[in-house]
């Protein structure tokens, strides 16, 4: 089914998307880790290929951010099944050095699926607690979590 | 002992920031909003002050009713006063929780502001991620 990207958890430090795709899973590894496939939909002209441990750079091509430089550090190229990269979310103001900030972490998990190709995508690691204390947390702990920040938006959505 | 009906007294917001001592301060938000550090760093420490469990609960508490007194917070709690206390002023620190006087009681409720920029940071992020995967849909699928 063409379904619409979902996110998942949403209370927690992270963002997780599931998208199901109508193409086989080594068509869209191409367009996630050659870089000008990347640039094409991800809206970036970038310098040169993606390496692993690399920084990558590049020009914005979002109308309005074409004054920015696009910088990621790519953290894995596992073929066909895994692609990640760290970088500033949101580094949309040139006055800013977003450098001195925790980055994120990109991830893309490729999986075959019926149709194609189930693509997930996280975005973690938007606190700066260690990943051990972030873990238990958040994760360990998610129903916990789930139930406070519910409480937390009751209270805002009462408070706005 | 603390006040027994907290919430009716009025509700002083001078101290902010850890200057609950600081008595008569005036909290100056306008000018602290301008020279504040980008959303990303807010919502970062936002999230680390939210990291635990033990000041999620407090949260929770605060998050319902409120204002509490230490006093009140560590009744019917396990913690001791002091863990109550650190816990808090991690809170503070991250203006998710403020210190409100009242008489000669200090007293703690939550700000809902940092947890509101934290769910409109996430959403944004969230919603360019779904514009990028919507594009990168027609890409592969074309």
């Amino acid at each position: 089914m063409p379904t619409a990207t979902r996110t998942q958890n949403p209370a927690a430090d992270r963002i997780e998307k599931s998208v199901e795709l109508k193409a086989p899973i080594s068509r869209v590894w191409r367009a996630l880790t050659d870089h000008n496939e990347f640039g094409a939909w991800f809206r970036v002209q970038l310098d040169g290929p993606f390496r692993a441990g690399e920084v990558a750079t590049g020009k914005v091509l979002h109308p309005g951010f074409e004054q920015l430089t696009w910088r990621a550090i790519i953290q894995a190229i596992d073929p066909e099944q895994y692609f990640a990269f760290t970088w500033h979310p949101y580094a949309v103001d040139p006055a800013v050095d977003y450098s001195s900030e925790t980055p994120t972490l990109v991830e893309f998990h490729l999986e075959k699926s019926a149709t194609g190709t189930l693509l997930k995508v996280t975005e973690s690691g938007f606190s700066d607690i260690p990943d051990e204390r972030r873990n238990e947390a958040f994760l360990r702990n998610s129903e916990g979590w789930a139930i406070q920040i519910k409480n937390i938006e009751d209270y805002v959505a009462q408070h706005p | 002992m603390s006040p027994s009906t907290p919430e009716s007294g009025p509700r002083s917001r001078t101290a902010r920031r850890g200057e609950s001592t600081s008595r008569g301060r005036a909290p100056a938000r306008a000018s602290h909003r301008a020279s504040s550090p980008p959303a990303s760093a807010r919502t970062a420490s936002t999230f680390a002050a939210l990291g635990d469990r033990t000041r999620l609960s407090l949260l929770s508490r605060l998050s319902r009713d409120g204002p509490w007194s230490i006093s009140q917070l560590t009744h019917g709690s396990h913690l001791t006063r002091q863990a109550i206390t650190k816990h808090l002023r991690v809170l503070e620190r991250a203006r998710i929780v403020r210190c409100v006087r009242s008489g000669r009681h200090s007293l703690f409720e939550m700000d809902p502001e940092p947890v509101h920029e934290v769910r409109d940071y996430l959403d944004r992020i969230s919603a360019e991620w779904d514009r990028a995967l919507a594009r990168l849909r027609s890409f592969v699928e074309d």
